[in-house]
Order: structure tokens, then sequence, then C-alpha cells
């Protein structure tokens, strides 16, 4: 549905210039909410920003709903747009206008009539939940009923995607969380393509269906969550699963063991202890719902020979466990 | 004339005078409000627009014609506020000929009235347009709208009060600088204070236009904060008129 490629972004010019984006390449599937997460400074806005040519790229192609945006011209650029919503982390809203009148801006751009505008503005207020807000002005609004006008906005031309500049990010947990919530019923219910940026974690645990790692204007990795959580060595997986640094092992080994889906709910480590004799003992734990699936981390002290240890671990491994040694002898 | 306030007939004589002073006055402001908002605006816009990385900042695809564009009209409009109202007065006589057939008189004046109001309030929508956070640019242009719809219904209906605001500003100027217009003939009440009340040893002229000029700028100061907070939604209690007033003064000042 998006489908960035090789694209490349360079700010200023000679000794000055700063590479936002590097030969950066990204699949968004149709359907699915996609979220791209890096430090501030990784080029998360220019990327975001590419995609519906706020910013035009040096180089590569964007790819939008089977347009090349970076080949058609200005006009049809603006009717493209307006199928591309977009939102913000400061709501962009238009404070001479109520929020009716910031949801039927979009429509007056589209060219729809008085009576439909009206219809359309009411039908999506609905939607987000401000029906009673339709006559307010922005400042009379609080942060989340401000972003969900911005969301009403971004949908009133019934677009096939929405991008989403760290939309939550200016907001408390419980607003972040019912915005989420709010953008995921969209998605569902309008089968609305999502790709977001940010730089909460716990954004991409709530509500993606895949991420990407941006790091210094580079897709450090990219893909589905339920693959990424069990693909060795991934640094998504690791941040989805934030155990902390490995604690310093003397004759004895350290493992984190993945868990997803059904290997979840079995006995993995009372079974480990029975079979094999082992006094385990666990440094740490998560269980998170990850793409609407039960997943976890759990990482284990092994106090046994390495031979032992090394036996446990195989026979984890054949239970279909991603196991990952962290440290101490187990070879 | 009649210098004597307990004379009969001299409050009716002072009452003609002041009316008809009035009169003139409201008739070249009023003129050259007119004209400097339908100039004014549009140069304020595309002082903003053609900056870097403005709406217009590049027109035709070229940023060298948007970069001269945009000097040419800041050259203009410094130029237009840095000469004194009467030098240019004097100075653009032949143009003022020009258009009206005359320089003398009072609808003469409403030329150089406006061409120095018009870098005046040009200034003051440039300065009300880059409040505008650029964010609300971005929004529209992801929506989709034409540049033309980013003006009219982003810039303009977001920077109108602040453009309030510095509209009553470019009016007190106005009326300042029409005072002077008695040199080429144009009346006025600055016209009356000078000959009937200077020059006729009358004082009671000159405290009587004093009186009607404080409250027409008072009038006109009060008008533009009541809609000036109206256009910003906010209840009395947030935004205080003094502020309001305040406000674009301090701003213009720095400007400057």
């Amino acid at each position: 549905m998006i489908s960035l490629r090789n694209v490349s972004k360079t700010f200023g010019e000679g000794p000055r210039a700063v590479v936002a984006l590097d030969d950066v390449s990204l699949e968004v599937a149709r359907g699915e909410i996609f979220g791209v997460v890096g430090q501030s400074g990784a080029g998360k806005s220019t990327l975001i920003r590419t995609v519906n040519l706020l910013e035009r790229p040096d180089s590569g192609t964007v790819i939008v709903d089977g347009v090349d945006l970076t080949a058609i011209g200005p006009g049809q650029l603006r009717l493209a747009r307006q199928k591309i919503g977009m939102i913000f982390q400061h709501f962009n809203l238009l404070s001479s206008r109520t929020v009716r009148g910031n949801v039927e801006f979009a429509l007056e751009v589209t060219g729809a009539d008085r009576r439909e505008r009206r219809r359309r503005a009411d039908e999506i207020l609905d939607l987000v939940g401000l029906t009673d807000k339709a006559e307010s002005y922005s400042n009379q609004l609080s942060g989340g009923q401000k972003q969900r006008v911005g969301i009403a906005r971004a949908l009133a031309a019934e677009p096939t995607v929405l991008l989403s500049d760290e939309a939550t990010s200016a907001l408390d947990p419980e607003t972040t969380r019912s915005i989420l919530d709010l953008i995921r019923t969209i998605n569902e219910q309008l089968g609305l393509t999502v790709l977001l940026i940010t730089h909460e974690m716990d954004v991409v645990k709530a509500i993606c269906d895949s991420a990407a790692l941006l790091e210094r204007g580079r897709i450090v990795e990219q893909g589905r969550l339920v693959e990424l959580i069990s693909r060795p060595g991934s640094r998504l997986a690791g941040e989805l699963f934030p155990l902390g640094a490995v604690p310093p092992h003397v004759g004895s080994t350290i493992i984190d063991i993945t868990f997803s889906g059904g290997s979840a709910d079995r006995p993995v480590i009372a079974q480990l202890a029975r079979t094999h004799g082992l006094d385990v003992s666990i440094l740490g734990a998560i269980i998170e719902t990850i793409g609407g699936n039960q997943a976890g981390r759990t990482r284990l002290e092994l106090p046994g020979e390495p031979a032992v240890n090394a036996a446990a671990i195989a026979d984890l491994r054949s239970q279909g466990l991603l196991v990952e040694v962290l440290g101490g002898a187990a070879a | 004339m009649n210098n004597d306030p307990s004379a009969p007939g001299f409050w009716p004589a002072l009452l003609q005078v002041l009316l008809t002073g009035t009169g003139q006055t409201l008739y070249m402001v009023s003129v050259a409000l007119a004209i400097t908002l339908i100039v004014g605006l549009p140069l304020g816009i595309v002082l903003v627009g053609t900056e870097r990385g403005g709406l217009f900042a590049a027109p035709f695809g070229s940023r060298g014609l948007g970069i001269a564009i945009n000097r040419v009209l800041d050259f203009i409009v410094n130029l237009g506020r840095s000469i004194p109202f009467i030098i240019v007065m004097i100075a653009i006589i032949p143009f003022t000929r020009l258009i009206v057939g005359t320089f003398i008189g009072t609808t003469a004046a409403i030329v150089p009235l406006s061409i120095v109001a018009i870098p005046f309030f040009a200034r003051m929508v440039e300065i009300a347009l880059k409040e505008i956070d650029p964010g609300l640019t971005e929004a529209a242009e992801s929506l989709g709208a034409t540049r033309g719809q980013i003006v009219w219904k982003v810039f303009v209906p977001e920077a109108l009060p602040s453009i309030v605001l510095g509209l009553a500003t470019t009016i007190t100027s106005i009326i300042n600088f029409s005072a002077m217009v008695g040199v080429v003939a144009g009346g006025g009440l600055g016209d009356v204070a000078f000959r009937y009340g200077y020059q006729g040893f009358n004082t009671p002229y000159i405290v009587a236009v004093i009186i009607v000029i404080f409250v027409i700028v008072q009038i006109i100061a009060s008008v533009a904060a009541l809609i000036a907070r109206r256009l910003l939604h906010e209840t009395s209690s947030q935004v205080s008129l003094s502020t309001l007033i305040s406000f674009p003064t301090s701003r213009t000042q720095q400007s400057i």
C-alpha cells in the first residue's frame, strides 16, 4: 500500500549537510498498522513526511496505492494527498474555526458541497466521539479532544492511508491509550492502512502489526511483530521485552527464552527443572500481548555444568522455543 | 474671525468649522484606508509567501524570482516607511496629479496618505502572518489544499485578530498623517487646528480638534479590540483589552 524505495534526503549542503534519510526502503501492506520507531533525530519525521511528499526526497520513489507520487504533477499530487490523511503531534487545528469547521475544511478542499460537507462532518465527528463538541473552538478542548478533531479532519475525505506523526507524544498516558484505541478501531472498521512514527515502544506494542527501527536515517530492521519476536538477535524484539542488561555470572549460563503463540501456555520452566535436575533461577520475565497474541520473554540462570546446560538448551530448542544464550559456557 | 468665546455666534461657528473638518478627515482616512486594505493585504501576503520556505517561495518554479520579488517589495516597504510624510506628499505631487488630475484638495491628499499607509499596513500583515504556526500550512497541504485555499482559508482567517489590531494602528497613523495635508490644501481637522487655532490665535479650536481626534481614535481602538477578542473565541476574562491594544504596537516598534 505504501512503498518507499531507496529514498534518500539530505538537508543543507557541503560540510554542514545532514543526511536525514539514507537509502530507505519500506513496505507497508494494505490494512496493517506499521510503526517506525527511532530516537529523535533518527529521521522519523522526514520519513513520514516523504510519504505525502511534504518533504520531497532527493532520490528514490514513493508509491502510495499504486501511484508513484514522485512522478506526478502538483495538481495530481494534491488529489493524491486527499487520499492520504495525516495527524500531527501538535494537532495543527485552525483556531479560527469550530471543530466542525476544521473537519469541513478537508471537504472544502475536495470540493464537496455545503450539505455534503455538513453531513460527512457530523458523521465523522460521531465516529470519533465529538458530536457534542461540534460548535466548540480548539482552545476550549483538551489535548485528547484536539487529536480526535485532527483524526476526524484526516478521515473526512475518506482516505485509504493515515499517517501519524508522533500523534500521541503530547498526550498523557491515559489519553494516549484512548487515541491508540481509536486508531486501531478506524483501522479495523474502515480498513485504513496506518503508518505511524513514534519514539515510544509502547505505542508499537499497543497497536502495530509491523514495525521498523530507524537509526541515523537508515532502516536497521523491519518486519511483522510476530516474526520479529522469534527472530534471534532482533533489536526490536529486545526493545519490546526490555529485560535490561545481563547481570554478572560465574559458573552458570544465562539464557533468554522467547515464548509466543501456544508455547506461552506450557509449563516450560517446571519441565526444565524436572527433566534436567536444574535449580533454575528466573532473573526476569515479561509477558505482552503483541499483534493480538500472547508473547513473552523469560531470562533464566542455569546453574549446572556446561554439558548439562547445553542439553537443557537443546531440549528447549527442540520444543520450538527461541533460546538465546547471553553469557556463560553453554557449548 | 471671531476670537471671543463669549461673543454671540462663536460656538456655532466653531461647530460648523469642526464638522466640516471632521467630515474631510473621515473622508480622507476612510478612502485611504480602503485603498490600503486592498493593496496592503496582498502585499503583506506576498512578502511572507516569497520568503524562504514560503508558499510562493519559487513562483513559476524559480526561487530566484521569489527572492527578487521579496527583496524588491521589502525595499519598497522600507523606503515608504522611512520617508517623513510631509516629504512624501511633496515628492509624489506629479504622481498625484497623474491620478487625481490635481494635487490640491482633500481628494488629492488621499494619494499620499495611501502611499504611506500601504507599507505600514503591509508590515503589520507580514508580522501577523509570521505568527501563524507553520504546522497549519503543513496540515492544509497534507489535505491537498491549493495555495489559494491556504491563503484565504488558513492565512487570513488565522491572522485576522492580529490583522484587525494592526488595522486599528494603521487607521490611527493615517489620522495622524492626515493632520498635515493642510500643506496641499487638503483640509481636515489638522488644518482646522493649524489655521483657525494657531494662526487665528483661537485656542478653543485647538482644544476642540484634540477632543474630536482623541474620541475617534479611542472608538477605533475599542472596536478593534472587541472584534479581535471575538475572533479569538475567548471569554473576556482570558484576554484583557489592554494586552490586545498594546500587543501589535509593541511588535511594530520592534520591526522598525
